[in-house]
Formats: structure tokens, sequence, C-alpha cells
């Protein structure tokens, strides 16, 4: 039998590597499992003379069609959104775009505000000084100061303009709608041991750089100094309990697939909004028969997605291409509430600066505007090198039939349960995107874009994996209370994504982290009576 | 399960015609088709994981030819060709995106483009910082955060 640890900490991904260092300072002994395994930058997308068509396989963003052992299977046959994310050592951040906006303080009381969803038990204030220390830890660049989104104080200069986003600014300007460079976590300088960016220009899956912030190079080596214990290849299968009904550690199969048990005080789940409840509804026992956490009967419920409704066109002038960061800037425009478009709540908006050549030939092929034959070389010099796209992110309302379930056929590697899911796009949901899909056209007209395609919502677009076990004051209403403690298993915790309770219209990685910092913080206040 | 190894002679043999169909040769900008011998040899050699659907599609070809594909005339490889892409599905889709994705990384097409024969790493690209001032009007516009009574 294994010693006990005083941590467990089930995931390395964003929220793990946030919560592992911070409480790193405690000097408990923190042992974090991590199904995945450390990456090699040498080996990513963008060393290669094949780095497009890697992204249709080995390094698609979806598991299903990744299937890397490291990876499970998700069935996500009944949502019109599949799910995306990355299985590794720095989990999700390894494979994102690096755009970092933040929840707005609005989205913390949307009840009180719209009458919609429910209010956090927490406000936007109680994150501050932990956006501000993640931000200097995933090391974050932008420019300080614009007027519709909070305050933020970047280490790092924004991104270079570069030529699409010029061509965006000026459309904007002409219709009179606000735009702003976005923060992202890409380095535009030297930074604690990471170089630049030099625009590798394939920043998705990957950045061989190491200009794109992921946990692996900027939490995890701190916290490993620090004394965090970081177990690769080893994956959860459930956690146990013992006659109190408190965790008492977790069962996982090792690198060599050997079934083992490690015992531990506090058990902390970081497994983001799929991994998550798949996770607790795995951990059935007698005591807790629909699952651990569960005694609201909200584990899996609410999964929020953010439908993506993405228009794009193309100019005459040359855009950026595959030539930088594919994100550059912002636009806020549209993110409050305004009762006369006819939805509640709103958007973000995120500008594309282009995409390389063999995408830009397989899908514009897909979508009917590249042609078999012999035209087929005059429209791809039209095409290639002059796409610009507008992305909105459109917030979406927690409801319960959307969710996470467990597969009752479906068996991930090691024969654990794979999750379901099940989830519609609402029909609030659907005014916002046919609102967003208008704007972005008269943004895209007003640059001069013609042959503009739309993918509404962007099918494998489900990065953002939110609000499956809640967080509230009310356990009948909630998984987790307003500092992460599960209801119902008092040395439980939750620090990922799956706490949310509403999802804003932004990309969410900033306030998972902000999130995980501030429980983690909680935790060191309460280390005398952390499970009274 | 069905693989690049397992491609029959009559299974290349469409696989080459129809790739000249989607991207034929151009003198006028130089290029070669993608039924180029070194390209076809590069889609064969890649095929991996892709092999499965990409034979499926072939033989779906081959039903709507009923004869080799390039046995057909023109009229004939254009309504077959057609039909495969309207109703093919996804492997279908996928043999397109698997000759696309080799021709458009071929030494000759890229130069023809005017981009370069490497990978992005390690020499990168220079983005042109442009002109901040375009972000004058969005400064002066202002603005304020909602925030919750």
């Amino acid at each position: 039998m294994k010693d006990p640890v005083d941590v467990l900490i089930i995931g390395a991904g964003a929220s793990g590597a946030a919560v592992a260092w911070s409480l790193a300072e405690t000097k408990m002994h923190i042992l974090c499992l991590e199904q995945g395994g450390w990456m090699n930058p040498a080996e990513y997308p963008s060393t290669g003379r094949d780095w497009e068509a890697k992204f249709y396989g080995e390094w698609s963003s979806s598991p299903n069609i990744r299937g890397r052992p490291e990876d499970y299977p998700v069935n996500d046959d009944n949502s019109p959104i599949k799910v995306v994310n990355y299985n590794a050592v720095g989990g999700s951040t390894v494979m994102y775009t690096a755009h970092w906006p933040r929840l707005h303080p609005s989205d913390f009381k949307v009840k009180t505000l719209d009458g919609v969803a429910d209010d956090w038990p927490i406000e936007y204030d109680a994150l501050t000084p932990f956006f501000e220390e993640n931000d200097r830890m995933m090391g974050t660049s932008g420019l300080s100061g614009d007027p519709l989104s909070p305050l933020t104080h970047p280490p790092m200069p924004q991104q270079p303009l570069g030529l699409s986003g010029a061509i965006i600014g000026k459309a904007m300007n002409e219709l009179g709608w606000h735009w702003w460079p976005s923060d992202t976590t890409v380095a535009t300088m030297d930074y604690e041991g990471r170089a630049r960016c030099i625009n590798l220009g394939h920043c998705t899956p990957a950045c061989a750089q190491g200009a794109k912030s992921s946990t692996d190079i900027t939490y995890w080596p701190h916290a490993i100094r620090a004394g965090v214990e970081l177990r690769t290849h080893c994956r959860v299968r459930e956690i146990t309990t013992d006659e109190n009904g408190m965790a008492s550690g977790v069962v996982y199969y090792d690198k060599d697939g050997v079934e083992q048990f490690q015992p531990a005080h506090v058990v902390i789940i970081a497994c983001n909004g799929v991994g998550t409840p798949r996770l607790l509804l795995n951990s059935k026992s007698n005591r807790f028969p629909n699952g651990l956490a569960n005694s609201s009967g909200l584990v899996g419920k609410n999964l929020m997605f953010h439908p993506y409704a993405q228009i794009y066109g193309y100019v005459t002038e040359p855009t950026d291409s595959n030539r930088a960061p594919p994100t550059c800037l912002w636009s806020k425009q549209w993110y409050d509430t305004d009762p006369s478009r006819g939805f509640v709540r709103g958007y973000g908006v995120q500008f594309v600066r282009g995409a390389g050549p063999v995408f830009e030939a397989v899908v514009s092929e897909q979508k009917g505007i590249l042609p078999w034959g012999e035209d087929h070389h005059r429209v791809f010099r039209k095409l290639n090198g002059h796409r610009l796209g507008f992305s909105a992110i459109c917030e979406d309302l927690p409801e319960e039939h959307n969710q996470v379930t467990l597969d009752p056929v479906l068996k991930d590697s090691h024969g654990i349960p794979a999750p379901k899911i099940d989830y519609t796009i609402s029909e609030n949901s659907r005014k916002m995107m046919e609102h967003a899909l208008a704007r972005g056209r008269e943004v895209l007209e007003t640059a001069g874009a013609t042959d503009i395609c739309i993918n509404s919502p962007i099918p494998w677009g489900g990065w953002h994996l939110l609000g499956t076990a809640r967080m509230g004051t009310d356990p009948e209403r909630s998984v987790v209370n307003e500092w992460g403690r599960a209801h119902d298993v008092k040395n439980l915790f939750i620090v990922d994504g799956s706490i949310f309770v509403t999802s804003g219209g932004v990309n969410p990685t900033s306030t998972i982290q902000a999130l995980a910092l501030y429980i983690a913080d909680q935790m060191k206040q309460r280390l005398a009576n952390l499970f009274d | 399960m069905t693989d690049q190894l397992s491609l029959s002679p009559r299974q290349r043999d469409d696989l080459r015609t129809v790739s000249g169909m989607i991207v034929p040769a151009s003198a006028e900008y130089g290029v070669p088709g993608a039924d180029d011998p070194t390209i076809q040899a590069d889609i064969l050699a890649t095929l991996g994981r892709d092999g499965k659907l990409v034979a499926t599609a072939l033989d779906h070809l081959a039903r709507l030819a009923g004869r080799p594909l390039a046995e057909l005339d023109a009229k004939g490889r254009d309504a077959a060709a057609q039909e495969f892409r309207g109703a093919g599905g996804a492997p279908a889709g996928t043999l397109v995106r698997v000759v696309l994705q080799c021709y458009y990384r071929d030494d000759r097409v890229l130069r023809s483009l005017g981009l370069e024969l490497r990978a992005p790493f390690p020499k990168g690209h220079v983005l042109p910082d442009g002109d901040w001032s375009l972000l004058d009007p969005v400064k002066a516009r202002g603005g304020s955060l909602r925030r919750a009574p």
C-alpha cells in the first residue's frame, strides 16, 4: 500500500498546474496524476513540412480523431458541437489559440442583471488578484486600457497589428464599432525562459518556439522545483471514499496499465467540464449511488460549450495568412445584453488573421468555392493568403438537458466508461448567432470581402467545457460551494471549468486558472479547519 | 482493414485520374496536376490512418464509373465525379483532402505560389507592426463596463 499524500490533484492541465503551484508553498506532499505525458516540442507540427496535414490526424483537436493512447473517446454524436481537448502535461493549453480574455464583472451577476440563469456565489473582484497573478505566471501580452474589457496589465506588449489587423481595424472604425488588440498568452518578448514569438503561425496545435504559454512550460517547472510530484501516464478510474463519506484516495492505472490505489487526505479534481463529471459519475459507491458529490443530481448537467458563429471572406489585398498567430484583435461591441436585439446576454468576437494553403484548399473545396478542374488554380490564388475571419463566442446559458453522462457501451483503453454528450443549441443562442453573423457580414463587406462563408456553429468547436459541476451556496442547486469544495464530500475540491455557473462570452482559460488560484488561496487560509 | 498497401492497381489508377480532375496541370501557372507521379507517390506513402476511408471512396467511385475512370469520356468522368463528391460523404471528403494536402506541399506548387519551401520553425515569419493610430478613434470613443448593482 502506498503512503497517503496530503493533496492529490487529478489532471495537469490549466487548472491542475495552477492549483499545484499555489499549494506548493504549504510544503504539503502534493501529488498530481496525469493521464498524458510530457510533450516534446521538437515533434510539434510546425517543425515539419507536413505541418498542416498533421492537424487532420495525430494533431487533430478532436480526441476521437486523434486517438492517441493518452486520449479517451467521447460519444458526442448527439451534439452539433464536438468536444475538443488535449491530454498531456499542460492539458488543453498545449492546444489552444492563446486568446486570453477574461470574464467581465457583469458575467457573475446574470440573474440580477438580466433575470436569467443564476448569479455566481462570488464576484469578479474576488478573482482580481488571481487574474493578475495568473497573467504574470502564464506571461500575457496585450495593451492595457480597453474601455470595454476588464482592466488588465499584461507584462508584454501586444502582438503586431499585421496586415489582417489593419484591414479589420479600418473596417471596424468605418462602422464605429469597438475593437482592441487581444490579450494573448503569446510572448512578444523573451519572458521567464520563453523565447519571443517568431510567427510560426500554427499556434493552436502547440508552439515549437515555446512562445505560446502552456502550463507544461509555465507553472509546472515552478511547481516541480517547489516539491510537487507529477506522475504521468496515470489514468484515474475513480475516487474512493471511506466510512465517513470522505474521499480516501483514487484508483488509477499506471503507465504499465497496472491498477494502483493512491490514498490521499485531500483530492482535487482538475479534469475540466467533461472529464470531471465523467470521473465523479464513475465514482459510484453504496454511499454515493448516483456518483460522487452528486446529491444535487447536477453532476454532468448544465454543460455549456460556447456555440461559435464564424463568418469569413476574402479581400483583394494580402492578409497575414499563416504567417502570424491566428488571433489578433477582439471586439466587445455586442458583449452585454441589449433588449432590442431579441436575445439576452451577448458575445465576444475574436478576429482571425487567415489560414495556411492546405487548410485553405481543403475548406474552400468543401464549401464549394474552390472548383475542381481548370479554374482551380485561378480561384485558389484569389483565396489563398486573402482570408479574414470573424468568430463570435456566444454566451451559452446553463440548461440541465445539456449534459455529460456515462456511455453505456463506449469505454477507453482501460475499460473505463466514456463520456456521452447530449447537447442542443438554445433558441436564445441561435438568435445571438444570427445577430453575430449579420454583424460579421457587415464588417467583412466593409473591408471589401467577397466569397463570404459561414460555419455556425463551428462543428469541431467544443473547446470550452463548462458548467457540469457548478458552484453555489445551495447544496440542492450546486455541486461545490463558493470556494470549490464539494458540498457532499468535505475533502474533495474541483478547480476547473466545470464549476462555472454561467459561461460569459469569452474564452474561459484565464478565468479557469484565476478560479483555481482563488480556491487554492481559500484552502491555504483554511488549512486548520479545511474539513469543517 | 484496408490501408494504402492494399490499394489495388485499379484503385491507384482511379486515384490518379480523380486527382488530375481535382487539380489538373496548368501551363499558365507552371504547375503539375495532382496526378503527377511525385505527388501520387506522396499520397500513397502518407495515406496512413486515411487509407481505409480513401479505399472506401475509391470503391464508391468505381461503382459510379462502372469501369476504370480513365476509360470514360470527359462527360462520363465529370458525371461520376459530380455524383461522387455530392453523395460520397466522409470517404469522398477524405480522399479530396488527402489529394489537396499533398498537392499543396509539393515544392513546385509552393514555388508557384511564392511560398518558401520550409517548415515554419525555426525561421518563422516577419509580421509588420502596423499603424496603431488606427486605434485612436476607439480610445476617443471610450466606454464603460457594465457593472452589477
